[in-house]
Protein backbone atom coordinates (compact mmCIF):
# COMPACT_ATOMS: atom_id res chain seq x y z
CA UNK A 1 0.00 0.00 0.00
CA UNK A 2 1.36 3.21 -0.86
CA UNK A 3 0.67 6.40 1.21
CA UNK A 4 -1.35 6.53 4.05
CA UNK A 5 -4.28 9.03 5.30
CA UNK A 6 -2.65 11.51 7.69
CA UNK A 7 -5.58 10.52 10.26
CA UNK A 8 -4.16 7.25 10.70
CA UNK A 9 -0.58 8.37 10.72
CA UNK A 10 -1.63 10.74 13.34
CA UNK A 11 -3.32 8.13 15.61
CA UNK A 12 -0.72 5.30 15.00
CA UNK A 13 2.09 7.86 15.73
CA UNK A 14 0.03 9.39 18.99
CA UNK A 15 -0.46 5.88 20.44
CA UNK A 16 3.17 4.53 19.84
CA UNK A 17 4.42 7.97 21.45
CA UNK A 18 2.37 7.05 24.23
CA UNK A 19 3.44 3.26 24.80
CA UNK A 20 7.18 3.37 23.74
CA UNK A 21 8.14 7.02 24.50
CA UNK A 22 9.95 5.35 27.95
CA UNK A 23 11.20 2.26 26.37
CA UNK A 24 13.03 4.07 23.46
CA UNK A 25 14.41 7.44 25.98
CA UNK A 26 15.52 5.04 28.69
CA UNK A 27 18.52 3.28 27.12
CA UNK A 28 19.58 6.37 24.96
CA UNK A 29 19.62 8.49 27.95
CA UNK A 30 22.23 6.04 29.18
CA UNK A 31 23.80 5.53 25.99
CA UNK A 32 24.27 9.49 24.91
CA UNK A 33 24.38 10.88 28.65
CA UNK A 34 21.60 13.22 29.14
CA UNK A 35 18.07 13.54 28.62
CA UNK A 36 17.90 16.33 26.62
CA UNK A 37 19.95 14.90 23.74
CA UNK A 38 17.89 11.50 24.42
CA UNK A 39 14.73 13.23 23.80
CA UNK A 40 15.60 14.58 20.73
CA UNK A 41 16.58 11.54 19.16
CA UNK A 42 13.45 10.54 19.57
CA UNK A 43 11.54 13.40 18.87
CA UNK A 44 14.09 13.05 15.58
CA UNK A 45 12.59 9.38 14.51
CA UNK A 46 9.06 10.32 15.26
CA UNK A 47 9.23 13.32 12.60
CA UNK A 48 10.67 11.19 10.20
CA UNK A 49 7.80 8.72 11.11
CA UNK A 50 5.52 11.94 10.45
CA UNK A 51 7.13 12.71 6.69
CA UNK A 52 7.46 9.34 5.38
CA UNK A 53 4.54 7.49 6.89
CA UNK A 54 2.26 9.74 4.78
CA UNK A 55 4.25 9.42 1.58
CA UNK A 56 5.45 5.47 1.60
CA UNK A 57 2.41 4.23 4.14
CA UNK A 58 2.15 3.01 7.53
CA UNK A 59 4.83 0.15 8.40
CA UNK A 60 3.51 -3.72 9.07
CA UNK A 61 6.14 -3.23 11.90
CA UNK A 62 5.51 0.65 13.15
CA UNK A 63 7.29 0.27 16.68
CA UNK A 64 9.93 -2.00 14.93
CA UNK A 65 10.38 1.21 12.12
CA UNK A 66 10.43 4.10 14.84
CA UNK A 67 13.15 1.85 17.05
CA UNK A 68 15.48 1.51 14.05
CA UNK A 69 14.63 4.97 13.01
CA UNK A 70 15.83 6.02 16.87
CA UNK A 71 18.56 3.69 16.76
CA UNK A 72 20.01 5.54 13.23
CA UNK A 73 19.55 8.71 15.01
CA UNK A 74 21.50 8.14 17.60
CA UNK A 75 24.32 6.91 16.02
CA UNK A 76 24.14 9.82 13.70
CA UNK A 77 24.20 11.82 16.57
CA UNK A 78 27.63 9.83 18.18
CA UNK A 79 29.44 9.93 14.95
CA UNK A 80 29.30 13.76 15.32
CA UNK A 81 29.05 14.26 18.75
CA UNK A 82 32.42 15.75 20.69
CA UNK A 83 31.53 13.51 23.30
CA UNK A 84 32.94 10.44 21.51
CA UNK A 85 36.05 11.96 19.65
CA UNK A 86 38.06 9.01 20.41
CA UNK A 87 37.41 6.76 17.77
CA UNK A 88 37.45 3.80 19.83
CA UNK A 89 34.66 5.03 22.47
CA UNK A 90 32.72 6.05 19.05
CA UNK A 91 32.83 2.29 17.97
CA UNK A 92 32.51 1.11 21.35
CA UNK A 93 28.96 3.34 21.72
CA UNK A 94 27.79 2.65 18.27
CA UNK A 95 28.34 -0.84 19.09
CA UNK A 96 26.37 -0.63 22.40
CA UNK A 97 23.11 1.10 20.64
CA UNK A 98 23.30 -1.57 18.43
CA UNK A 99 23.08 -3.92 21.17
CA UNK A 100 20.38 -1.90 23.02
CA UNK A 101 18.23 -1.37 19.78
CA UNK A 102 18.26 -5.08 18.11
CA UNK A 103 16.91 -7.30 17.96
CA UNK A 104 14.19 -5.27 18.66
CA UNK A 105 12.87 -5.75 21.82
CA UNK A 106 9.20 -7.25 21.82
CA UNK A 107 6.63 -6.56 24.75
CA UNK A 108 8.76 -8.62 26.76
CA UNK A 109 11.08 -6.78 28.73
CA UNK A 110 14.69 -8.04 27.80
CA UNK A 111 17.95 -7.45 30.62
CA UNK A 112 18.92 -4.91 29.74
CA UNK A 113 15.96 -2.77 28.89
CA UNK A 114 14.57 -3.46 32.34
CA UNK A 115 17.46 -1.88 34.25
CA UNK A 116 17.23 1.17 31.68
CA UNK A 117 13.77 1.40 32.90
CA UNK A 118 14.76 1.16 36.44
CA UNK A 119 16.90 3.60 35.79
CA UNK A 120 14.81 6.19 34.58
CA UNK A 121 11.85 5.69 36.82
CA UNK A 122 14.75 6.04 39.25
CA UNK A 123 15.80 8.96 38.46
CA UNK A 124 12.50 10.46 37.54
CA UNK A 125 11.42 10.62 41.07
CA UNK A 126 14.96 11.70 42.51
CA UNK A 127 14.31 13.21 45.99
CA UNK A 128 16.54 15.76 44.90
CA UNK A 129 14.29 17.38 42.70
CA UNK A 130 11.12 19.05 43.96
CA UNK A 131 7.91 16.80 43.96
CA UNK A 132 6.11 18.56 41.02
CA UNK A 133 8.61 18.51 38.82
CA UNK A 134 8.91 14.38 39.38
CA UNK A 135 5.31 14.14 38.60
CA UNK A 136 5.71 16.35 35.07
CA UNK A 137 8.80 13.99 34.48
CA UNK A 138 7.36 11.09 35.23
CA UNK A 139 4.42 11.85 32.42
CA UNK A 140 6.82 13.62 30.36
CA UNK A 141 9.45 10.65 30.09
CA UNK A 142 8.07 7.46 30.97
CA UNK A 143 4.38 7.48 29.81
CA UNK A 144 5.31 10.25 26.98
CA UNK A 145 2.68 12.69 27.79
CA UNK A 146 2.75 16.07 25.78
CA UNK A 147 4.31 19.09 27.36
CA UNK A 148 0.24 20.31 27.09
CA UNK A 149 -1.30 17.54 28.21
CA UNK A 150 0.48 17.50 31.10
CA UNK A 151 -0.12 21.41 31.83
CA UNK A 152 -3.42 21.09 31.35
CA UNK A 153 -3.94 17.90 33.91
CA UNK A 154 -2.37 20.21 36.53
CA UNK A 155 -3.80 23.63 35.83
CA UNK A 156 -0.82 25.46 34.36
CA UNK A 157 -0.38 26.69 31.88
CA UNK A 158 2.04 25.06 29.03
CA UNK A 159 4.95 28.13 29.32
CA UNK A 160 5.35 27.32 32.78
CA UNK A 161 5.35 23.34 32.86
CA UNK A 162 8.19 23.38 29.41
CA UNK A 163 9.92 25.62 31.87
CA UNK A 164 9.57 23.08 34.78
CA UNK A 165 10.31 20.42 32.82
CA UNK A 166 13.79 22.33 30.94
CA UNK A 167 14.55 22.79 34.57
CA UNK A 168 14.49 19.71 35.56
CA UNK A 169 16.81 18.41 33.15
CA UNK A 170 19.14 21.09 32.97
CA UNK A 171 19.49 19.98 37.26
CA UNK A 172 19.99 16.53 36.03
CA UNK A 173 23.03 17.19 34.32
CA UNK A 174 24.16 20.02 36.00
CA UNK A 175 23.99 19.00 39.73
CA UNK A 176 25.26 14.95 38.82
CA UNK A 177 21.87 12.99 39.88
CA UNK A 178 22.81 9.63 38.75
CA UNK A 179 21.33 7.54 36.20
CA UNK A 180 21.36 4.48 37.48
CA UNK A 181 18.78 2.36 40.06
CA UNK A 182 20.27 3.14 43.71
CA UNK A 183 22.43 0.36 45.83
CA UNK A 184 20.54 -2.16 48.02
CA UNK A 185 20.73 -0.48 51.24
CA UNK A 186 18.74 3.20 49.71
CA UNK A 187 16.27 1.10 47.54
CA UNK A 188 13.54 0.44 49.81
CA UNK A 189 13.60 4.70 50.57
CA UNK A 190 13.80 4.87 47.09
CA UNK A 191 11.24 2.62 46.08
CA UNK A 192 9.16 4.62 48.70
CA UNK A 193 9.21 8.25 46.95
CA UNK A 194 8.65 6.25 43.37
CA UNK A 195 5.69 4.79 44.62
CA UNK A 196 4.50 8.14 46.13
CA UNK A 197 4.87 10.01 43.25
CA UNK A 198 2.84 7.65 40.91
CA UNK A 199 0.48 7.51 43.98
CA UNK A 200 -0.01 11.72 43.22
CA UNK A 201 -0.45 10.53 39.60
CA UNK A 202 -3.30 8.72 40.30
CA UNK A 203 -4.83 10.98 42.85
CA UNK A 204 -4.66 13.64 40.94
CA UNK A 205 -6.74 12.42 38.81
CA UNK A 206 -8.71 10.37 41.00
CA UNK A 207 -9.51 13.63 43.89
CA UNK A 208 -12.85 15.11 43.05
CA UNK A 209 -11.58 18.34 42.70
CA UNK A 210 -11.39 20.73 39.45
CA UNK A 211 -10.43 20.07 35.88
CA UNK A 212 -11.52 18.43 32.83
CA UNK A 213 -13.08 14.84 33.65
CA UNK A 214 -11.32 13.34 30.75
CA UNK A 215 -7.99 14.67 31.86
CA UNK A 216 -8.36 13.33 34.99
CA UNK A 217 -9.26 9.61 34.01
CA UNK A 218 -6.38 9.95 31.97
CA UNK A 219 -4.15 10.53 34.86
CA UNK A 220 -5.70 7.76 36.17
CA UNK A 221 -5.22 5.72 33.54
CA UNK A 222 -1.27 6.52 33.74
CA UNK A 223 -0.99 6.16 37.16
CA UNK A 224 -2.36 2.90 36.91
CA UNK A 225 -0.03 2.34 33.93
CA UNK A 226 3.09 2.95 36.26
CA UNK A 227 2.33 1.41 38.62
CA UNK A 228 1.71 -2.24 36.39
CA UNK A 229 5.51 -1.06 34.94
CA UNK A 230 7.31 -0.78 38.52
CA UNK A 231 5.63 -3.97 39.32
CA UNK A 232 6.67 -5.49 36.25
CA UNK A 233 10.27 -3.95 36.77
CA UNK A 234 10.18 -5.42 40.34
CA UNK A 235 8.70 -8.54 40.53
CA UNK A 236 9.51 -9.25 44.52
CA UNK A 237 8.87 -6.30 45.92
CA UNK A 238 5.30 -6.48 47.52
CA UNK A 239 4.41 -2.81 47.96
CA UNK A 240 4.13 -1.80 44.52
CA UNK A 241 1.79 -4.78 43.67
CA UNK A 242 0.07 -3.04 46.91
CA UNK A 243 -0.34 0.20 44.71
CA UNK A 244 -1.36 -1.06 42.03
CA UNK A 245 -3.88 -3.58 43.36
CA UNK A 246 -5.37 0.06 45.47
CA UNK A 247 -5.60 1.85 42.44
CA UNK A 248 -7.26 -0.63 40.56
CA UNK A 249 -9.72 -1.13 43.34
CA UNK A 250 -10.76 2.48 43.73
CA UNK A 251 -10.95 3.51 39.93
CA UNK A 252 -13.15 0.15 39.67
CA UNK A 253 -15.95 2.48 41.93
CA UNK A 254 -15.00 5.68 39.68
CA UNK A 255 -18.31 5.47 37.82
CA UNK A 256 -20.48 5.56 40.88
CA UNK A 257 -19.31 8.29 42.96
CA UNK A 258 -20.70 10.86 41.66
CA UNK A 259 -24.05 11.33 40.22
CA UNK A 260 -25.54 12.56 37.37
CA UNK A 261 -25.61 16.40 38.72
CA UNK A 262 -21.91 15.71 39.75
CA UNK A 263 -23.09 15.23 43.50
CA UNK A 264 -21.11 13.01 45.76
CA UNK A 265 -22.02 9.42 46.47
CA UNK A 266 -20.71 7.92 49.32
CA UNK A 267 -19.09 4.40 49.42
CA UNK A 268 -22.49 3.13 51.30
CA UNK A 269 -24.68 4.76 48.93
CA UNK A 270 -22.78 3.66 45.67
CA UNK A 271 -24.44 1.32 43.20
CA UNK A 272 -21.75 -1.51 43.62
CA UNK A 273 -23.45 -3.24 39.99
CA UNK A 274 -21.77 -0.78 38.29
CA UNK A 275 -18.24 -0.84 40.18
CA UNK A 276 -15.68 -2.48 37.48
CA UNK A 277 -15.57 -6.96 38.69
CA UNK A 278 -13.14 -7.07 36.06
CA UNK A 279 -10.78 -4.83 37.40
CA UNK A 280 -11.68 -5.85 41.14
CA UNK A 281 -10.51 -9.54 40.54
CA UNK A 282 -7.35 -8.34 38.85
CA UNK A 283 -6.59 -6.24 41.85
CA UNK A 284 -7.52 -9.51 44.44
CA UNK A 285 -4.34 -11.27 44.04
CA UNK A 286 -2.15 -8.50 44.23
CA UNK A 287 -3.83 -7.53 47.62
CA UNK A 288 -2.65 -11.21 48.93
CA UNK A 289 0.61 -10.92 47.09
CA UNK A 290 1.59 -7.27 48.81
CA UNK A 291 0.06 -8.53 51.96
CA UNK A 292 2.78 -11.05 52.80
CA UNK A 293 5.46 -8.25 52.93
CA UNK A 294 6.76 -8.27 56.26
CA UNK A 295 5.52 -6.01 57.62
CA UNK A 296 2.75 -5.13 55.25
CA UNK A 297 3.31 -1.42 54.58
CA UNK A 298 0.85 1.43 54.05
CA UNK A 299 -0.34 0.90 50.78
CA UNK A 300 -1.12 -3.19 51.06
CA UNK A 301 -2.89 -2.13 54.17
CA UNK A 302 -5.02 0.22 52.50
CA UNK A 303 -5.69 -1.61 49.06
CA UNK A 304 -6.32 -4.57 51.73
CA UNK A 305 -9.18 -1.99 53.62
CA UNK A 306 -10.49 -1.33 49.77
CA UNK A 307 -10.86 -5.28 48.75
CA UNK A 308 -13.35 -5.49 51.67
CA UNK A 309 -15.40 -3.18 50.59
CA UNK A 310 -14.97 -4.26 46.97
CA UNK A 311 -15.97 -7.94 48.38
CA UNK A 312 -19.15 -6.41 50.23
CA UNK A 313 -22.33 -7.23 48.12
CA UNK A 314 -23.94 -5.01 50.11
CA UNK A 315 -22.78 -2.15 52.35
CA UNK A 316 -24.74 -3.65 55.23
CA UNK A 317 -22.40 -7.10 55.02
CA UNK A 318 -18.50 -4.72 54.99
CA UNK A 319 -16.67 -5.95 57.38
CA UNK A 320 -16.29 -3.40 59.46
CA UNK A 321 -14.40 -5.60 62.43
CA UNK A 322 -11.61 -6.15 59.70
CA UNK A 323 -11.44 -3.07 58.12
CA UNK A 324 -10.72 -2.06 61.91
CA UNK A 325 -8.12 -4.65 62.68
CA UNK A 326 -6.39 -3.46 59.43
CA UNK A 327 -6.19 -0.10 60.37
CA UNK A 328 -4.97 -0.79 64.10
CA UNK A 329 -2.50 -2.83 62.04
CA UNK A 330 -1.18 0.64 60.10
CA UNK A 331 -1.43 2.26 63.06
CA UNK A 332 0.96 0.31 64.64
CA UNK A 333 3.63 0.28 61.39
CA UNK A 334 3.07 3.78 60.50
CA UNK A 335 1.13 6.00 63.35
CA UNK A 336 -0.92 8.93 61.94
CA UNK A 337 -4.15 10.99 63.08
CA UNK A 338 -6.07 10.01 59.64
CA UNK A 339 -5.29 6.46 60.41
CA UNK A 340 -6.50 6.71 63.95
CA UNK A 341 -9.82 8.51 62.26
CA UNK A 342 -10.49 5.78 59.44
CA UNK A 343 -9.75 3.61 62.62
CA UNK A 344 -12.28 4.58 65.00
CA UNK A 345 -15.12 4.78 62.16
CA UNK A 346 -14.62 1.36 61.44
CA UNK A 347 -15.13 0.81 65.18
CA UNK A 348 -18.19 2.44 65.21
CA UNK A 349 -19.87 1.10 61.82
CA UNK A 350 -18.38 -2.68 63.59
CA UNK A 351 -21.17 -1.75 65.86
CA UNK A 352 -19.31 0.25 69.13
CA UNK A 353 -20.71 3.43 68.51
CA UNK A 354 -19.88 4.47 71.63
CA UNK A 355 -15.89 3.31 71.51
CA UNK A 356 -15.39 4.84 67.76
CA UNK A 357 -17.20 8.61 69.52
CA UNK A 358 -14.50 8.17 72.07
CA UNK A 359 -11.52 8.10 70.07
CA UNK A 360 -12.60 11.04 67.80
CA UNK A 361 -13.22 13.11 70.79
CA UNK A 362 -9.51 12.23 72.16
CA UNK A 363 -7.73 12.52 68.30
CA UNK A 364 -9.90 16.76 68.89
CA UNK A 365 -8.52 17.37 71.83
CA UNK A 366 -5.16 16.54 70.78
CA UNK A 367 -5.56 19.04 67.99
CA UNK A 368 -3.58 17.41 65.43
CA UNK A 369 -6.46 17.20 62.65
CA UNK A 370 -7.91 20.87 63.39
CA UNK A 371 -8.21 22.12 60.26
CA UNK A 372 -9.32 18.17 59.00
CA UNK A 373 -12.81 18.48 57.64
CA UNK A 374 -13.46 15.05 57.68
CA UNK A 375 -12.89 14.96 61.42
CA UNK A 376 -16.26 16.81 61.95
CA UNK A 377 -17.69 14.74 58.98
CA UNK A 378 -17.00 11.39 60.73
CA UNK A 379 -18.28 12.72 64.23
CA UNK A 380 -21.39 13.49 62.58
CA UNK A 381 -22.04 10.79 60.63
CA UNK A 382 -21.62 8.81 63.34
CA UNK A 383 -24.34 11.44 65.51
CA UNK A 384 -26.47 10.80 62.48
CA UNK A 385 -26.50 7.18 62.61
CA UNK A 386 -27.59 7.36 66.46
CA UNK A 387 -30.64 9.76 65.75
CA UNK A 388 -28.22 12.67 67.64
CA UNK A 389 -29.80 14.92 65.28
CA UNK A 390 -28.88 18.63 66.49
CA UNK A 391 -25.73 17.39 67.96
CA UNK A 392 -25.45 15.56 64.00
CA UNK A 393 -26.25 19.05 62.92
CA UNK A 394 -23.51 20.82 64.47
CA UNK A 395 -20.73 18.87 63.77
CA UNK A 396 -21.66 19.32 59.72
CA UNK A 397 -21.68 22.57 60.27
CA UNK A 398 -17.79 22.84 61.75
CA UNK A 399 -16.89 20.06 58.91
CA UNK A 400 -18.34 22.97 56.43
CA UNK A 401 -16.08 25.69 57.45
CA UNK A 402 -13.36 23.64 56.72
CA UNK A 403 -13.69 22.07 53.64
CA UNK A 404 -12.35 23.54 50.88
CA UNK A 405 -13.92 21.05 47.63
CA UNK A 406 -17.07 21.89 46.28
CA UNK A 407 -18.51 18.58 45.33
CA UNK A 408 -17.83 17.95 48.98
CA UNK A 409 -19.35 20.65 50.65
CA UNK A 410 -22.74 20.16 48.03
CA UNK A 411 -22.91 16.24 49.99
CA UNK A 412 -21.83 17.86 53.72
CA UNK A 413 -25.11 20.78 53.02
CA UNK A 414 -27.20 17.66 51.86
CA UNK A 415 -26.55 15.80 54.91
CA UNK A 416 -27.46 18.82 57.21
CA UNK A 417 -30.83 19.75 55.63
CA UNK A 418 -31.29 16.22 56.33
CA UNK A 419 -30.97 15.68 59.89
CA UNK B 1 44.25 32.52 59.96
CA UNK B 2 42.52 31.08 57.14
CA UNK B 3 39.84 33.12 56.12
CA UNK B 4 36.54 31.88 53.32
CA UNK B 5 35.47 34.91 51.41
CA UNK B 6 31.83 34.01 50.53
CA UNK B 7 30.22 36.00 47.22
CA UNK B 8 26.62 36.64 47.39
CA UNK B 9 24.83 38.10 44.49
CA UNK B 10 21.88 38.16 42.20
CA UNK B 11 22.60 35.57 40.00
CA UNK B 12 19.74 37.16 37.17
CA UNK B 13 22.01 40.11 36.95
CA UNK B 14 24.83 38.18 35.79
CA UNK B 15 22.61 36.35 33.32
CA UNK B 16 21.10 39.52 31.82
CA UNK B 17 24.99 40.82 31.42
CA UNK B 18 26.03 41.82 27.72
CA UNK B 19 28.52 39.07 27.00
CA UNK B 20 31.24 42.24 26.42
CA UNK B 21 30.43 43.13 29.77
CA UNK B 22 30.08 39.63 31.03
CA UNK B 23 34.14 38.92 29.49
CA UNK B 24 34.73 41.61 31.37
CA UNK B 25 34.15 40.76 34.66
CA UNK B 26 35.37 37.24 33.95
CA UNK B 27 38.78 38.89 32.87
CA UNK B 28 38.74 40.88 36.12
CA UNK B 29 38.30 37.94 38.13
CA UNK B 30 40.95 36.23 36.54
CA UNK B 31 43.53 38.98 36.95
CA UNK B 32 42.32 39.24 40.49
CA UNK B 33 42.78 35.28 41.20
CA UNK B 34 46.57 36.02 39.55
CA UNK B 35 47.37 38.06 42.02
CA UNK B 36 46.26 36.59 45.08
CA UNK B 37 47.69 33.23 43.83
CA UNK B 38 50.85 35.46 43.35
CA UNK B 39 50.97 37.17 46.53
CA UNK B 40 50.34 33.92 48.48
CA UNK B 41 46.61 34.21 49.68
CA UNK B 42 45.05 32.03 47.62
CA UNK B 43 43.84 28.58 49.30
CA UNK B 44 41.16 27.61 46.81
CA UNK B 45 37.71 29.16 45.09
CA UNK B 46 35.51 27.99 42.47
CA UNK B 47 32.29 29.47 40.79
CA UNK B 48 29.33 27.33 42.06
CA UNK B 49 26.81 26.53 39.49
CA UNK B 50 23.54 28.21 39.50
CA UNK B 51 21.04 27.93 42.97
CA UNK B 52 18.57 25.95 40.60
CA UNK B 53 21.10 23.03 40.98
CA UNK B 54 20.92 23.12 44.60
CA UNK B 55 19.99 20.33 47.11
CA UNK B 56 19.83 20.35 50.68
CA UNK B 57 20.00 17.29 52.93
CA UNK B 58 19.09 16.93 56.43
CA UNK B 59 19.39 14.18 58.85
CA UNK B 60 16.28 13.17 61.02
CA UNK B 61 16.11 9.95 62.76
CA UNK B 62 18.90 8.55 61.14
CA UNK B 63 16.90 9.19 58.07
CA UNK B 64 18.50 10.96 55.09
CA UNK B 65 15.71 13.62 53.68
CA UNK B 66 17.01 15.25 50.45
CA UNK B 67 15.16 18.21 49.05
CA UNK B 68 15.44 20.46 45.71
CA UNK B 69 16.56 23.79 46.50
CA UNK B 70 18.64 25.75 48.39
CA UNK B 71 18.88 26.56 52.11
CA UNK B 72 16.53 29.80 53.12
CA UNK B 73 16.42 29.54 56.79
CA UNK B 74 17.38 32.82 58.21
CA UNK B 75 17.42 31.45 61.66
CA UNK B 76 20.97 29.64 60.93
CA UNK B 77 24.08 31.20 59.59
CA UNK B 78 26.72 29.61 56.86
CA UNK B 79 29.32 28.09 59.40
CA UNK B 80 31.75 26.35 57.38
CA UNK B 81 32.00 24.55 54.20
CA UNK B 82 33.72 20.80 52.67
CA UNK B 83 35.20 20.74 49.00
CA UNK B 84 34.77 17.37 48.42
CA UNK B 85 35.01 14.91 45.16
CA UNK B 86 32.59 12.45 43.94
CA UNK B 87 31.04 10.54 41.36
CA UNK B 88 27.62 11.60 41.12
CA UNK B 89 24.95 13.60 43.53
CA UNK B 90 24.10 10.52 45.34
CA UNK B 91 27.39 10.16 46.95
CA UNK B 92 27.76 14.11 47.51
CA UNK B 93 24.50 13.69 49.24
CA UNK B 94 25.90 10.68 51.20
CA UNK B 95 29.11 12.83 52.53
CA UNK B 96 26.43 16.11 53.31
CA UNK B 97 24.37 13.53 55.73
CA UNK B 98 27.57 12.32 57.62
CA UNK B 99 28.18 15.96 58.54
CA UNK B 100 26.82 16.52 62.23
CA UNK B 101 25.64 19.54 61.30
CA UNK B 102 23.47 17.64 58.78
CA UNK B 103 21.47 16.31 62.56
CA UNK B 104 20.81 19.99 63.79
CA UNK B 105 21.38 22.01 60.62
CA UNK B 106 21.23 21.90 56.58
CA UNK B 107 23.65 21.00 54.38
CA UNK B 108 23.41 22.61 50.96
CA UNK B 109 24.87 20.78 48.13
CA UNK B 110 26.00 22.74 44.82
CA UNK B 111 28.23 21.19 42.28
CA UNK B 112 31.02 23.67 41.23
CA UNK B 113 31.01 25.05 38.03
CA UNK B 114 33.44 23.75 35.25
CA UNK B 115 35.21 26.16 33.05
CA UNK B 116 35.49 24.01 30.19
CA UNK B 117 37.42 27.13 28.37
CA UNK B 118 34.83 27.93 25.51
CA UNK B 119 33.18 30.49 27.64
Amino acid sequence: MLGAAPNDVGATLDRLFREEHGRILAPLIRLLGDFERAEEVVQDAFEAAMQQWPVEGIPETPRAWVLRAARNKAIDRIRRSARFSDKRKELEAVAEVERSFAPPPDELLTEGLRDDMLRLVFTCCHPAIAIEAQLALTLRTICGLTTEEIARAFLVDARTMAQRIVRVQKKIAAAGIPYRVPGAEDLDARLEAVLHVLYLVFNEGYSASAGDELVRRSLCAEGIRLAELVVELLPDHPEPKGLLALMLLSDSRRDTRVDADGDLVVLEEQDRARWDRAQIERALPLVEAALRGRPPRAYALQAAVAALHAQAPRAEETDWRQIAALYAVQSRISPSPVVELNQAVAIAMAGDVARGLRQIDALEARGSLARYHLLPAARADLLRRLGRNEDAAAAYRAALELVGNDVERRYLERRLREV
Amino acid sequence: MQYLLMIYENENVMNDMAPEARGAMFAEYNTFTQDIVKSGHFKAGDALQPVATATSVRVKDGKTITTDGPFAETKEQLGGYYLVEAADLDEAIGIAARIPAARTGTIEVRPVMVFDGSM
